[in-house]
């Protein structure tokens, strides 16, 4: 590797920020201020352990980032000394992600969410107030900026705004040596939700003063309801408290994973017919046991924690109001493949998920329910959480894996599948928060019993995300096969009801005659929509359409990672056809329709992964179903 | 004598390609397959010399049971498959692709883009005239080659050329995302200042005419170029002892380019910055 670098040099905080993650660099060669004799005799390292160590590339840019807000010439050139990587590949890993800045930029960013459910909830007005106050997004004023983001998964207290301050850690301070750490900021982040334009003046003035968010629990409207089973901790037991999670049945699952060994668990789960919650309802068995039979090792196991379709919050109450769960869930399927690492590839919008996770992960392992002997069985497991830097891409299996690697979070095209060859190459099962959670009713009751719950191919219950103009927004489960109305009799529909949004950005519009629908994965195929992540977004008829529709658009041609020609211009394409249509109707929008059609064909069949594939489909369904441009 | 490494013996793979039994060796790919049929299928990203990135999604065909459609230039052959390569989808694909492509880029010095946009019967103006472009300035950093981005196809060669398939340099990737990713050094930084090493392998690879000779650019913008003219003369490189291909590309009498041979077994096309511009001193008369 030709390693050039420019002549920028890190500050002490960048320089700081780094080697506080990676420890003290071991000679000259990694940056290390001095040059010692022996440095110059003798070079470690080279191209194989850099390769090794290249994972630690999106960690150090957040270390960076977190403590100064972006990331400078310099800071990235001793990111790269440190990890052997050419800087020309850190930048371009870099500027992949919308929460790392290259260009310099005020400690504090609050990101004021401009998404579907915000949008029909009134963001549009609060940006303009914000206008007014803060002047226009990406104008820095009064130590910091704002600008508009996808959604932050937040949504049943849409409008939504989350401040990130950048600054040095709270845990980090205490121990440092003398000289005392450079006063300065201190990192956190403030969540401000519903958002009004004052509330977020006040909010970036003093972010630490901001009011506390509610619980997890507030938003589930049926908590506490004994027929709740992925739901039923959430507002009961403390998410901090191990012991409440035990006392409320935790750790019965693994101790019997334990007693039925790896094959046992998968049969399980299969018996159970628990297939895949983020999307693709693919038969979860069968996905671990194609990893655990292959031959190469060692074996992955990949929580996809990364929630990104708007519309979609569930995880996030799951991961905040229940983590031990997860962990657990994530002990057993580790188990199960025969994997030794799990990684949860967290949302970096989501610090106090991140700060839950991490505080039960250390509590399993001081418990020895995580580390080199779990529960006293001879397993080895070890789970760590890796945080994204706002990329909706990487919700994509295989672009986690490239994100891990410290590569960008480009998807890779399959054949090879995950299982076969996944993350480091290596045989890896991937499944997202709410697949991996319904892991333990499966073991705790038995498959049949769990089975008993839904319809013969949907089995045991589903979590949606309702949001938009619902009386009671929130997380509610209900059993597979409840109808769509059902669901919105419990949220409280609103009286002129213009549509529903099922499935997310990817998803499609049911219309009011339709709400009959059942939840089911086979009953909405039948309906021509799909359940997606379980998006129910509901627009009376104050919420203009076609401006939805452009907003959809917009998140597409925004998220496409570009790397494949039919979704990098055909989002372009399409969303400048959706400007050009906005306020027309009949002929006048035939030929440009006409035209998005053809594209959206060409990007269903042509483009790489699944955001391409399905950038169309809301867009599409909303012509379609709803006539929106009749 | 040259001597030809004898590959390991491999197995055979029986797949239907257009309705005929084929046969080809285990791991090819369904281009490879078309190839040896004699069937055109266009392609981009695709390098004889390159692992492709399968980005530029012109070689789609369709794949008996598949949802989607699959680049022929990375799928594997398998047995039992059925493909078929000129259907109406895949068709409209490729019209679509290069319709979006030749609507954002400037497409002039693709070979064969032309004649491809013909056969698909793509009409890029219809995306009206204000559809976005790439928009980019030609890059001229250096007296050796010009990157002139308004082209780039965003087809990854240069990159994996640069990178980890040969030259392990790395002075380049893609930054960005979507619409907006460029190829790139770090910082955006002139080319003197990255880490490049001037071999010029990215040029050898790019298809498209992003990357060229500051004589070929020279030549172009004042009207001078002329392929019809130029002959091509493959020689040894006498700066050192690896003993490189060079291919002289001269027109009037001058060395215009140098390229070097893909089917050479030792460098594969690629070379350094000796054999790839160090051509001055030959025409050098004083
Ligand atoms: S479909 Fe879009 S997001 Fe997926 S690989 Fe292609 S450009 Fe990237
Ligand atoms: S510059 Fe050329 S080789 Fe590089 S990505 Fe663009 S088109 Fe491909
Ligand atoms: S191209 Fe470079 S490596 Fe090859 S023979 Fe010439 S000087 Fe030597
Ligand atoms: S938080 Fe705004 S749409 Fe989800």
């Amino acid at each position: 590797m030709d390693l050039r670098y420019t002549d920028a040099v890190p500050t002490d905080a960048e320089r700081e920020a780094v080697d506080a993650l990676l420890g003290p660099p071991p000679s000259g060669w990694e940056g290390a201020a001095e040059r010692t004799d022996k440095d110059l005799r003798w070079a470690r390292g080279g191209a194989a352990a850099a390769k090794d160590r290249r994972d630690q590339l999106l960690p150090a840019l957040h270390a960076v980032n977190d403590r100064v807000g972006w990331i400078s010439e310099g800071a990235l050139n001793h990111i790269c000394r440190r990890l052997t990587v050419a800087p020309a590949e850190a930048y371009g890993v870099a500027t992949f992600y919308s929460l790392l800045s290259v260009r310099p930029r005020p400690a504090k960013v609050l990101h004021v969410c401009t998404d579907l459910a915000c949008a029909a909830r009134g963001s549009a007005a609060v940006c303009a107030d914000l206008t007014e106050r803060l002047g226009a997004p990406g104008t820095p004023a009064e130590g910091a900026v704002w600008q508009e983001s996808p959604c932050l998964g937040l949504c049943e207290r849409a409008p939504a705004a989350l401040l990130l301050q950048a600054g040095t850690d709270p845990a980090d301070t205490a121990p440092l040596p003398p000289p005392a750490p450079a006063a300065g900021p201190v990192r956190c982040s403030a969540v401000v939700a519903p958002a009004t334009a004052p509330g977020l003046v006040t909010a970036v003035r003093a972010p630490l003063e901001a009011p506390v968010e509610p619980p997890a629990a507030a938003a589930v409207p049926q908590a506490g309801d004994p027929a709740l089973v992925l739901l039923r901790r959430i507002g009961t037991v403390d998410p901090a408290s191990l012991d409440d999670y035990r006392s409320t049945g935790g750790y019965t699952a693994l101790r019997h994973a334990f007693k039925l060994g790896p094959a046992g668990v998968i049969r399980e789960v299969l018996d159970a017919g628990l297939v895949g919650r983020g999307g693709a309802a693919f038969p979860t068995g069968r996905k671990w046991q194609a990893t655990a039979q292959q031959a190469d090792g060692p074996h992955y196991l990949v929580c996809n924690a990364d929630e990104s379709e708007p519309g979609t919050f569930k995880d996030r109450v799951l991961m905040e109001g229940d983590p031990y769960a997860l962990v657990e869930a994530m002990t057993i399927a580790g188990y199960a493949v025969g994997a030794r690492q799990g990684y949860i590839y967290l949302r970096g919008e989501y610090p106090r998920a991140y700060e839950r996770l991490d505080h039960a992960l250390r509590g399993a392992r001081t418990r020895g329910l995580l580390g080199p002997d779990v529960l006293g069985q001879g397993y080895a497991f070890d789970i760590e959480i890796r945080r994204g830097a706002g990329a909706y891409i990487c919700g994509e299996e295989t672009a986690i894996f490239n994100s891990i690697e410290g590569q960008r979070g480009e998807p890779r095209s399959k054949p090879p599948f995950p299982v076969e060859k996944g993350l480091f190459g290596k045989p890896t099962a991937v499944n997202n928060v709410e697949t991996l959670v319904n892991v333990l009713p499966i073991l705790e009751r038995g498959a049949v019993a769990y089975a008993a719950t839904g319809t013969e191919t949907s089995t045991g219950t589903k979590l949606f995300c309702v949001s938009g103009q619902v009386d009671r927004p929130g997380v509610y489960e209900l059993p597979f096969g409840a109808s769509l109305r059902e669901l919105l009799d419990l949220a409280g529909p609103p009286e002129r009801l213009r549509a529903v949004l099922l499935g997310g950005a990817a998803g499609g519009f049911v219309r009011p005659d339709e709400l009959d629908v059942p939840l089911t994965f086979e009953g909405t195929r039948a309906a021509g929509t799909t359940l997606g992540s379980g998006v129910v977004l509901v627009l009376d008829d104050s919420v203009e359409l076609p401006r939805i529709l452009l907003r959809i658009a917009e998140f597409f041609r925004d998220e496409s990672c570009g790397q494949c020609v039919p979704c990098r211009v055909g989002t372009v394409r399409q969303e400048e056809a959706l400007h050009r249509i906005v306020d027309r109707t009949g002929a006048a929008a035939a030929q440009d329709i006409a035209l998005m059609r053809e594209v959206g064909q060409a990007m269903r069949d042509a483009s790489i992964c699944g955001l391409g594939q399905t950038a169309w489909n809301a867009v599409e369904s909303a012509i379609d179903r709803l006539g929106v441009y009749r | 004598m040259t001597a030809v490494p004898l590959q390991p013996p491999r197995r055979l793979v029986t797949f239907t390609l257009d309705g005929e039994e084929t046969r080809v060796p285990e791991g090819s790919t369904i281009l490879d397959a078309c190839r040896s049929a004699g069937r055109d299928v266009p392609t981009l990203c695709q390098g004889d010399t390159l692992t492709p990135k399968n980005a530029c999604r012109v070689c789609v065909v369709e794949v008996e049971g598949a949802r989607t459609l699959a680049p022929a230039c990375s799928r594997r052959a398998e047995p039992g498959m059925t493909v078929r390569t000129d259907t109406e989808r895949a068709r409209h694909s490729r019209k679509v692709v290069l319709e979006l492509l030749a609507s954002s880029t400037d497409l002039s010095t693709t070979p064969r883009a032309a004649e491809w946009i013909e056969e698909y019967e793509a009409e890029p103006d219809r995306f009206g005239t204000d559809a976005a472009r790439v928009d980019e300035q030609p890059k001229v950093d250096n007296d050796l080659y010009v990157r002139d981005y308004d082209k780039c196809i965003l087809c990854y060669k240069c990159v994996d050329a640069c990178g980890e398939q040969w030259q392990n340099t790395f002075a380049i990737a893609v930054s960005g995302r979507g619409f907006d990713a460029r190829i790139s050094t770090e910082h955006d930084a002139a080319l003197p200042d990255s880490a490049c090493v001037f071999c010029g392998n990215c040029i050898e690879v790019c298809p498209t005419g992003a990357l060229s000779f500051s004589s070929e650019f020279g030549m172009r913008a004042a009207g001078t170029w002329d392929e019809t003219a130029q002959t091509r003369t493959t020689t040894v490189c006498a700066y050192c002892g690896v003993g490189c291909n060079v291919t002289l590309h001269v027109q009037d009498n001058e060395i215009v380019k140098v390229t070097s041979p893909h089917d050479n077994p030792v460098t594969h096309g690629n070379l350094c910055i000796k054999g790839r511009f160090g051509f001055q001193h030959v025409q050098n008369r004083d």
